[in-house]
């Protein structure tokens, strides 16, 4: 049975999770979306992987959520403020999403990771390090490599001149 | 551990279904890059509470490398997003019509 910090963070990040999508302002939006990804960062706690955790915070509430900020920052300010959807699809996404929350609920709830409880102690975070530096050594150099060649890419991208409004025409 | 794996497992399952409804309704760029990104916590979850409940730590080893992957499509992402609302002045998808196929 879960204990009351779960539930708290529960409510915490499914509700800010709703409200980032469903906030007028994109603004506010991405601050409820901090929120999601801090009570996700919550969760790492309580599994017993600080280590995770950490790494969460820093990397998502910490450069991501800032990184998502100071875009909608320079985005026209209606636009900020205005909201854009479909409506006859509306209808049809809250179908799609309880047909998916529904479905997949029963299909876990009917197997057998209901009765999976462990007393073991938790995996020591000294392991990740060990791991990282012996089996996914090549793994971790490509993911290196896959970050400055996106970031180098993303920077590119951005700051490409020749990119005009007029272009709209063609 | 007072917390079940399927307590968790659950709570992943909403945070998927919500960034689901975000990517089929929402026309905006931006917000249907939330919902990814609620996905890709929502799978992180997963990773991690797997990885508690085995225990092992490759869950946790995984998570890592999915964080930083996607610190990367988010950084490309916003890049794109600069690029279409410089050449549209919009961030409505349906505006990008040169993106069709």
């Amino acid at each position: 049975m879960a204990d009351a910090v779960f539930l708290a963070l529960t409510v915490i990040t499914i509700g800010s999770a709703i409200a980032a999508l469903e906030l007028r302002s994109l603004i506010y939006g991405s601050i409820a979306l901090m929120g999601t990804l801090g009570g996700i960062a919550g969760f790492f706690f309580m599994l017993d992987a600080p280590f995770v955790a950490l790494f969460q915070l820093a990397v998502y509430v910490g450069s991501i959520a800032v990184l998502i900020l100071f875009t909608v920052m320079l985005v026209k300010r209606e636009l900020i403020f205005k909201k854009i959807e479909d409506k006859r699809r509306k209808f049809a996404g809250i179908g799609l999403m309880m047909v998916v929350m529904v479905g997949l609920g029963a299909v876990f709830l009917d197997s057998g990771i209901k009765t999976i409880s462990t007393d073991e102690p938790a995996v020591d975070f000294r392991d990740i390090g060990t791991d990282f530096v012996t089996y996914y050594w090549p793994a971790l150099i490509l993911m290196g490599l896959i970050l400055a060649g996106s970031v180098t890419g993303a920077l590119v991208l951005a700051k490409r001149e020749d990119v005009e409004n007029d272009q709209r025409t063609n | 551990m007072t917390n079940e794996l399927i307590d968790f497992t659950l709570v992943s399952v909403a945070l998927l279904g919500i960034g689901i409804y975000g990517l089929a309704v929402k026309r905006n760029f931006i917000r249907m890059l939330f919902a990814v990104e609620i996905i890709i916590n929502a799978a992180n979850l997963s990773l991690v509470a797997f990885g508690r409940f085995l225990p092992h730590s490759g869950g946790q080893t995984l998570a890592l490398f999915s964080i930083a992957i996607a610190a990367a499509e988010v950084a490309v992402g916003l890049s794109l997003i600069i690029v279409a609302y410089r050449m549209y002045q919009n961030v409505d998808i349906a505006d990008f019509r040169s993106l069709k196929g």
